[in-house]
């Protein structure tokens, strides 16, 4: 193994960080589903010969970031080095070995360079429809849920496994989608390898393990020096949560001891019925997310930077759900575990954890015209928004923002051009955010209905309709989500439901809770949410205590104390 | 226009208005005049008529001789960073005046738990919205409410607007209740300047489209009085040719098409260097070229495929946060597709938490500057590496006026960089030289990669005040064997503005697939675009002899990035589907290794661009006698296969003749920039006494 200078490294580091970033933007041009091409949600990274990642690109998906990085070494288990061929690809979407449920199909593929095996590529993505069920949480276990593929090979030395194609094809609602999408995966996984094999020509290496050792030590260190900078110490929380029927518990432990953070989810609710449950290894994506964005952001994604982050959770509890059990729509409980780190921390870093948001996509996949009879368009289309985020310890939450998920919202007219859908309104949500010093984000406000007037199936699987987003510090509760048709009558936040043709189904999503005393608050920015129409005169009055002339104008003088320093302000609420 | 039509009879000047500097070029047909001086921001026009009477005196040349003036300016693009444009409203479908501020519902940077979002142009009192709703095939679901509009006469008064956008849902479809509102609002007497969606961006995808006409309607009435200002000035100095602009395309536009969408006039400085890029390309006969043009506080890469620099539809102004992708305001306009890195002479260098050395993106720019431009900078800088480096001389550095302090570099790269990473002086300064060469060779590969190109077989084109100090080992990264330094690199853009050709293209949504291909609405749509192109550059410009090129906007059925098809000539018919079908075939597999069998493929965007002659003179080359150039003196340099200082040979440019050779390693000194050549590499210059380098073979 040659031994390279630090700088040397440094620079191929950076390289291998603008592969993944090739891999990732290959697979979105060429993806077929709309929440990969549009929305992001794949990942793609860079692995040594041990399986351990070394790169990963920034995507819309932490729930891949460790699921990822676990994930090689279930391929390694499978295939031995020795039998390996440069142009073999492999693939699997076991939602235990890959990203957590079986609509995310992963691909590795070997890299080669001077004709020895020096490491592997790997990417993910969300294919739409996979069969079963269809993407909801009904299903009573894994295999409800649709086309089940163990390790395969995918490319076996360059050939394309047409056997599994056609598998894959006749068990998809959307065949020509998943084809599509199948060959943007390959695209991916062939770019990178073939760049990894230029970049060692170009700096004449033979192999990557030095620099491996290199990254995975650096990042390592890195991300235990910042915990050794917070105080050692057991902090707990908990956050109940809606569920699917009942609600759900999320309970956790975490342990700060030399250099390592632990997160322990004992007291956490058990098993769901439905296909809300987490594989461990996507509940740890989650956790390992909040973690990273409050403790270390600037150290990059790889085996390094994991190592000292723990994850456990009793077996057969729903954040670690084995197999048979069903996890379609796992996102649903492990993106609301951020908000459970984050009241952990907060009893440690205050300053830098927000107060608890929407989390939870609030996606909607909608589906019609299968049952509907003639003349009605099929399709199957996934919307995807989001609520408010919460405060943070400086500055309001974000609205309409997707937090913990990075994923891309849907524009009107690319959902209107895609689908025989109408959507009427698309706009924040007044006096949806938590008030506080600093408000929570807003949730929006959309209105849909199916241009075609027929049914239309929403396969819903949404949380915080019960349960709201919790200020901090004196910071109010968010907004909670609703889900209503023109009717009045209210849906549920799971489940497989009917939007009756001529209805229109109205959105209401969550907005973020609110950080510090309302009284607290900036006068100028309680008048210009006013002025904006974003808070109205009667929640103004209720929450932050703003007194009205006759025509309306603020009273400022009648209206307490706001914009005071936080030991000046009186104790209004 | 044409030089050749017009011989030596052809005068022409070109302004570029930079942040920091305004460059005035002068082309008396036979040689170049130049002048550099400090920008004047708040009356833009008044370095230009300076830098103007500079050049003109030079030549001896009085105004009412000059047949053309070229004008490219960054005042839309500051206007839009710093906030300064004009007091606008959006009128929008009822239910949906967030569009532009909900926009992707997303973060720019996954962890940054503090992130801030850039605030909307136009604040959420003032986007308005009306009753109404077209759907995506342009059809009318609910009826204009008219009283709505009446309504908005007295808001829009009361709130003393000073421009209007108005963009409503699939108006790319059907504009008729974006017309319907302007003219009413026009006819109740409402005299701010309004901007259509439907005429600035008529594509779909609300955000990008309402975006790009707020970003119009935000600029429009500054730019409209600095522009008419202008023309007034130079005519009261005599010069009485047509003020003609410079725009983000690459091509140059009348003053009345620049007035009514100045949103295109964004980023033309860039675009005159790739102008530059293709014309040398041209001349040099050069079919694959990478322009490089590093300035101040970024670099720019541009692939230049057959003389035409690639073209793309979008472009994001003012990013906030590190130049981070999505922290900007994404606007839909023809624009030169380049990257823009923040990698430039005045960004900083740093070690990070985990003792990983990093470069920019965060710039001094010219205040405070560089460390050694003892201007009170005190950040280790890649200007300070490459002087204690030895690549520039800090005795001769801009003609002299500006003496560089060697000593306050050494200080601030000891500081920042040596001792944190535990290295010697000369090794942290190649470190931060040898990263930042290696974060441009990251976006040009990825740039590349993305078009399908193979850098191997391309030529490099340096320029700009910090390109020539890199270019080289910057090639060397990318594997490129040949590369050009022009003259007058350090006002490249102003001389690329010279030789931008008329041109005007426009992008329309028109939905149809290769199976259902309707040849006829195709070519009503080309025709219309024709005509609306032809109109700028023919009966406005006076242009005449143009040429055409069509193009269509493509993916497989379902996918969401499309890729640019040429169209073939003349009407089209059934047949040619195609035919069309195979050109996309070929360019998708280039681009991405293999093609999807059976698959229906779509067309979303029709393209037309209309252009005039570009204004170049195509002489043959004729190579020049050979003969080896003489150094002037020696300098101490530091050599990267060595790592070690190590004395070069000094070239001074202006000495140098057509036919001159050398062999590296050598330094080639001119006023503003140096030359870098490491040892394995020969230069000759040309005819057009460009610097030409390509590696020796061993």
């Amino acid at each position: 193994m040659i031994e390279l200078d630090d700088i040397t490294r440094q620079i191929i580091w950076n390289r291998l960080l603008a592969i993944v970033e090739e891999q990732a933007q290959t697979l979105m041009r060429t993806a077929f589903n709309p929440i990969v091409r549009e929305s992001g949600d794949l990942s793609a990274g860079i692995f040594d010969i041990k399986g351990r990642m070394i790169a990963q690109a920034v995507t819309g998906t932490p729930g891949h970031v460790n699921t990822m990085a676990e994930s090689v070494s279930h391929f390694l288990d499978h295939y031995h080095l020795e039998d390996m061929h440069p142009q073999d690809i492999y693939v699997t979407n076991d939602p235990w070995q890959a990203a957590g449920h079986l609509n995310d199909f992963m691909l590795v593929r070997p890299c080669f360079h001077r004709q020895q095996l020096i490491g592997f590529t790997s990417c993910t993505s969300h294919l739409a429809d996979i069969g079963g069920l269809g993407y909801g949480p009904d299903a009573s276990d894994v295999l409800d849920e649709g086309l089940y593929v163990p390790i395969i090979k995918l490319l076996d030395a360059g050939e394309l496994n047409q056997t599994f194609m056609a598998i894959l094809k006749a068990n998809s609602r959307v065949p020509i989608e998943v084809e599509g999408d199948i060959y943007a995966l390959i695209a991916c996984a062939e770019c990178g390898s073939k760049r990894l094999s230029e970049c060692l020509e170009d700096f004449d290496l033979f192999d990557i393990g030095d620099l491996s050792e290199y990254i995975i030590e650096t990042s390592r260190r890195g991300c235990e020096q910042k915990i050794r900078e917070l105080p050692e110490g057991i902090y707990r929380n908990s956050m109940r949560v809606d569920g699917y029927d009942t609600p759900v518990d999320l309970v956790a432990g975490l342990t700060i001891a030399e250099g390592c953070i632990e997160i322990d989810f004992s007291g956490s609710s058990g098993l769901s019925p439905y296909g809300i449950n987490c594989p461990l290894n996507y509940a740890s994506a989650y956790t390992c997310f909040a973690l990273k964005c409050s403790v270390a952001p600037e150290v990059p994604n790889n085996h390094g930077a994991l190592m000292q982050w723990r994850v456990n959770a009793p077996q057969d509890s729903i954040l670690n759900a084995q197999h048979p059990a069903p996890v379609a729509m796992r996102h649903v409980i492990g993106q609301l575990l951020p908000d459970v780190v984050f009241g952990c921390l907060h009893q440690v870093i205050p300053e830098v954890v927000p107060a608890e948001g929407t989390c939870c996509l609030w996606d909607l996949p909608l589906r019609g015209g299968y049952s509907t009879g003639a003349g009605n368009t099929r399709f199957a289309s996934e919307l995807v928004h989001n609520g408010g985020t919460g405060a943070r310890p400086g500055s309001d939450g974000l609205s309409a923002t997707a937090y913990p998920s990075g994923v891309l919202g849907s524009l009107v007219e690319i959902t209107e051009s895609v689908a025989p859908l109408i959507v009427w309104r698309r706009e924040y949500r007044p006096d949806s955010a938590g008030a506080g010093k600093f408000r929570g984000g807003l949730g929006q406000v959309i209105e849909l209905s199916n241009s075609e007037n027929a049914d239309m199936s929403l396969f819903a699987s949404l949380d915080r309709i019960h349960h709201p987003a919790r200020g901090r510090q004196g910071g109010k509760d968010g907004a909670v989500g609703v889900l209503e048709l023109s009717s009045g009558e209210r849906l549920r936040a799971k489940g497989e439901q009917i939007i009756p043709g001529g209805e229109q189904l109205t959105v209401l999503t969550p907005g973020g809770a609110g950080y510090g005393k309302p009284m607290e608050r900036d006068a100028d920015l309680i008048e210009q949410d006013l002025r904006d129409g974003l808070t109205s005169n009667e929640y103004a009055k209720a929450h932050y205590g703003v007194a009205f002339k006759s025509d309306d104008s603020i009273d400022r003088e009648a209206s307490g104390d706001h914009g005071l320093s936080h030991t000046g302000a009186a104790d209004h609420d | 226009m044409d030089r050749l039509a017009q011989g030596v009879n052809s005068i022409r000047l070109a302004a570029d208005v930079g942040g920091t500097f305004t460059d005035v070029v002068l082309d008396t047909g036979e040689t170049y005049f130049t002048s550099k001086i400090a920008t004047t921001i708040d009356t833009p026009e008044t370095a230009i008529l300076e830098g103007m009477q500079i050049v003109l005196q030079k030549a001896r040349i009085k105004p009412s001789q000059v047949t053309g003036f070229i004008h490219g300016t960054t005042l839309a693009t500051n206007a839009l960073i710093e906030r300064k444009g004009a007091r606008t409203a959006l009128i929008t479908t009822e239910g949906f005046r967030d569009s532009i501020e909900i926009a992707y519902e997303s973060r720019y940077d996954q962890y940054d738990l503090a992130l801030q979002k850039p605030e909307p142009l136009v604040p959420r009192y003032l986007r308005y919205s009306v009753f109404e709703r077209v759907d995506v095939r342009g059809r009318i679901l609910r009826p204009l409410d008219t009283a709505s509009v009446s309504q908005l006469v007295t808001e829009l008064q009361q709130n003393e607007i000073e421009a209007v956008a108005i963009g409503l849902l699939h108006s790319y479809a059907n504009p008729e209740h974006e017309q319907v509102i302007a003219d009413m609002l026009r006819a109740a007497g409402i005299e701010a300047e309004i901007s259509l969606s439907s005429e600035v961006c008529p594509e779909v995808r609300e955000y990008e489209r309402f975006m790009t006409t707020v970003c119009n309607a935000y600029v429009q009435p500054l730019m409209a009085s600095y522009l008419t200002a202008l023309r007034d000035a130079l005519v009261a100095q005599g010069i009485t040719c047509p003020l003609l602009l410079m725009t983000s395309g690459g091509g140059i536009t009348t003053l009345d098409a620049a007035i009514r969408f100045p949103i295109r006039l964004v980023e033309s400085g860039p675009s005159g260097g790739a102008v530059l890029a293709s014309c040398i390309a041209r001349q040099l006969c050069e079919p694959k070229v990478l322009s490089y043009d590093m300035g101040g506080t970024t670099a720019k890469i541009c692939l230049i495929d057959d003389y035409q620099p690639q073209n793309a539809r979008n472009f994001e102004i003012a990013r906030s946060a590190r130049f981070h992708k999505g922290s900007g305001m994404p606007v839909r306009i023809p624009v030169v597709e380049m990257i823009e890195i923040g990698a430039g002479g005045g960004s900083i260098a740093h070690v990070d938490d985990l003792g990983r050395l990093t470069i920019g993106p965060e710039s001094t720019g010219s205040t405070p500057g560089p460390c050694c431009y003892q201007k009170g900078g005190i950040r280790a800088t890649v200007t300070d590496a490459d002087l204690l480096l030895g690549k520039i001389d800090p005795n001769t550095f801009a003609e002299g006026r500006m003496p560089l302090d060697s000593s306050l570099a050494a200080t601030a790269l000891t500081q920042d960089i040596a001792t944190a990473m535990g290295v010697d002086l000369i090794q942290a300064a190649a470190g931060v030289a040898g990263m930042v060469e290696e974060n441009m060779a990251n976006a040009a590969r990825i740039h590349s990669v993305e078009h399908g190109a193979n850098l191997s077989e391309y030529t490099m084109i340096a320029f700009g005040g910090a390109g020539p100090l890199h270019a080289l080992q910057l090639a060397q990264k990318l594997n490129i064997g040949r590369i050009i330094v022009p003259q007058n690199s350090s006002v490249g853009s102003a001389v690329g503005f010279l030789w931008a050709p008329i041109a005007y293209e426009i992008v329309r949504s028109c939905y149809m697939t290769t199976q259902r291909f309707d040849a006829e609405s195709a070519n009503r749509l080309l025709a219309d675009l024709y005509a609306e192109a032809f109109k700028v550059v023919c009966k406005d410009a006076g242009q005449s002899n143009v040429k055409v090129k069509r193009s269509a906007y493509m993916r497989y059925v379902g996918q969401g990035h499309e890729i640019e098809v040429p169209l073939p000539e003349g009407e089209l018919s059934a047949e040619d589907s195609s035919a069309i079908q195979s050109t996309y075939e070929f360019h998708y597999q280039r681009l991405f290794g293999r093609t999807i069998p059976k698959r229906d493929i779509e067309f979303l965007s029709w393209s037309v661009e209309v252009s005039g002659p570009q204004q170049i003179s195509e002489e043959t080359l004729v190579a020049p006698e050979t003969q080896p150039a003489h150094a002037t003196t020696l300098r101490n340099a530091y050599c990267t296969e060595l790592k070690a200082m190590i004395d070069y040979p000094v070239y001074e440019r202006d000495k140098l003749v057509p036919g001159n050779c050398l062999s590296g390693p050598a330094l080639v000194l001119e006023a503003q920039t140096t030359t870098y050549i490491p040892s394995i590499y020969n230069m000759y210059i040309d005819n057009w006494l460009n610097l030409v380098l390509y590696r020796r073979s061993t």
